[in-house]
């Protein structure tokens, strides 16, 4: 569901994890000519096997270049290629606008939980103007306020961004276990777009501490055998992250 | 500094010259690759303290670090470590505890930094982070930071662009320099005055090192001068900006080095569930770091036939179908 969020000629801006399965995924079954990259400046590897790190030897395999940060974030920043970036991005919460908490839970100096933080999730955030949330679906992970806002969605709803400064932008859906968000094109608020098979939109807000509308949902079809044979076979076969 | 004479020297004797107490550090490399791990378990045996570490993404490394007691303060972006520890546990538990002060920055704004400090320019402006907490929290407070005369005023600035909307941007956020005492870095090929090939990623290497005061350098490889000069192109650093040179075969162990060996799954699995838990971790250490001379000394613990397992692969740089799960 969120490889086929990817086109042929975008430039997929690619974490670990879930984020490198789709990405993969992707290339394997609806878009051939994307581009794969890494925010340590590895530009279109081979991938042969699945990296498990951003910085894993595999993202340098028969990469168009290797070089490093800088040029990495100024491809995002830079509007001819960051235009082309779409970004997949992970976050212990997420609000209603699509903005990210990947930094604490609890009061930022002693937090009661600390997570890695930005790397490069703020940046691209701020600076590409489409990206994919993927998310586990649980309450505290959909709250009211979010403890530390790290990336920016639409921060607090219509106009925010261009009041902030930032370019344009925002989170294109949210990806969870049970289903996909997409963004209201007026209010940027969330809103259920799908559920999966044998989940109900009830369940779905059960899972979040804010409600979200359900009236444009559908049930989303599953993936086809041809499409969980390539992820099974081709993307992962050694189940390193499915 | 300056000048082609010979840099080697011993781990032991770079370190006790260059790193001391209190002294403003970074380390090269990200999260799982190139982290210059020789380098860092003799800091930690040589006992230093109160470090102040700017890091980008470096996991192992500053993890190790802070594990070891020798970091205080931290300016960095991401503590994560790949699968083995998504959180680098180390650094959750000193944060979370209280144990260890940290101001939050972005990759490209630390990438940034680095390079102002390369560049001699007192900070560079970017288009990341308007609008978030990384611009509005400040973990330094003002306070602090006044007393500090090696620490800028303020964690960052948003200015209005000052050449109208030019460039498309009405505002631009300022990010200072660094110019650390000291940076490490780990590298496949260097010759003995300290010129450097890095292959692969050179993540943000280079301009840690242009921005230090002071250089240390550990290599895989001492290669003749004449040999690097063939292909002046492909070299990453000229000597002038390196301080020592150190042989370190494995330095980055257990973090990879692109075609010479993988990153060892195993041992960071290992770490893990010793720095899950105090007790252990201290074992740990008192085992792994304290209880070995040097780097060789922790390489014979693991044992050849084991390294044998993450040998790179001539053509991909990589351990081909090495088991990470």
């Amino acid at each position: 569901m969120a490889a086929r969020e990817i086109h042929d000629g975008d430039i997929v801006f690619c974490g670990t994890g879930i984020s490198m399965v789709t990405a993969m995924a992707a290339k394997h079954i609806n878009a051939p000519e994307s581009i794969i990259f890494f925010e340590t400046g590895a530009i279109d590897p081979k991938l042969e096997e699945i990296p498990m790190a951003v910085a894993d030897p595999r993202v340098m395999y028969g990469a168009a270049s290797n070089s490093g940060l800088l040029e990495a974030f100024a491809t995002m920043q830079n509007r001819k290629t960051g235009n082309r970036v779409i970004g997949i991005l992970g976050a212990a919460q997420v609000d209603r606008y699509g903005n990210l908490n990947s930094t604490c839970i609890g009061e930022y100096a002693q937090p009661e939980t600390r997570f890695p933080g930005s790397g490069g999730a703020c940046d691209v955030a701020s600076f590409v103007p489409r990206y994919l949330i993927f998310m586990h679906h649980e309450k505290r992970k959909f709250p009211l306020k979010l403890d530390y806002l790290t990336s920016p969605g639409y921060l607090d709803g219509p106009g925010a961004r261009e009041r902030e400064g930032l370019l344009p932008g925002g989170p294109t859906a949210v990806i969870t276990n049970l289903g996909m968000m997409c963004f209201d094109a007026d209010s940027k608020e969330m809103y259920l777009a799908y559920y999966y098979p044998g989940v109900t939109p009830r369940e779905i807000l059960d899972n979040m501490e804010f409600s979200v509308d359900v009236s444009r949902a559908a049930e989303a079809a599953p993936p086809t055998e041809v499409e969980l044979t390539i992820l099974r076979q081709r993307v992962d076969p050694h189940k390193l992250v499915l | 500094m300056n000048s082609s004479h010979d840099k080697v020297m011993t781990l032991e004797e770079a370190i006790a010259r260059f790193v001391t107490d209190g002294c403003h550090i970074s380390i090269g490399g990200f999260t799982v690759n190139r982290n210059p791990m020789a380098a860092v378990y003799e800091i930690i045996r040589q006992g230093r303290k109160n470090l102040h570490c700017y890091a980008h993404s470096n996991g192992t490394g500053v993890d190790e670090l802070i594990g070891g007691g020798c970091i205080s303060r931290l300016e960095i972006a991401y503590g994560g470590n790949g699968k083995a520890a998504p959180t680098c546990i180390r650094f959750k538990l000193a944060v979370q505890r209280g144990q260890l002060q940290v101001e939050d920055y972005t990759n490209y704004q630390m990438a940034l930094r680095f390079l102002a400090g390369a560049m001699g320019v007192p900070f560079l402006p970017t288009l990341s982070g308007l609008g978030t907490d990384i611009v509005r929290k400040w973990g330094f407070s003002p306070g602090m930071r006044a007393k500090h005369a090696e620490l800028p005023d303020k964690k960052l600035e948003i200015i209005d662009n000052p050449f109208g909307n030019w460039g498309g941007a009405a505002k631009v956020v300022l990010v200072p320099a660094i110019n650390p005492d000291v940076t490490i870095i780990h590298v496949q090929k260097a010759d003995k005055n300290g010129t450097c090939r890095i292959e692969g990623l050179n993540f943000a290497d280079i301009d840690q090192v242009k921005a230090a005061k002071n250089v240390i350098v550990t290599c895989e490889e001492i290669v003749p001068t004449d040999q690097l000069r063939e292909r002046p192109e492909h070299n990453s650093i000229p000597f002038i900006h390196v301080d020592a040179v150190v042989h370190v075969p494995f330095g980055a162990y257990p973090s990879a080095c692109h075609n010479c060996y993988d990153y060892d799954p195993i041992y960071f699995r290992h770490i893990s569930h010793f720095a899950k838990d105090d007790k252990l971790y201290t074992e740990y250490l008192a085992k792994f770091v304290y209880g070995v001379k040097d780097h060789e000394g922790l390489l014979n613990l693991v044992g050849k036939g084991h390294l044998d397992t993450i040998s790179a692969d001539k053509t991909t740089g990589y351990a081909i179908g090495l088991d990470r799960r």
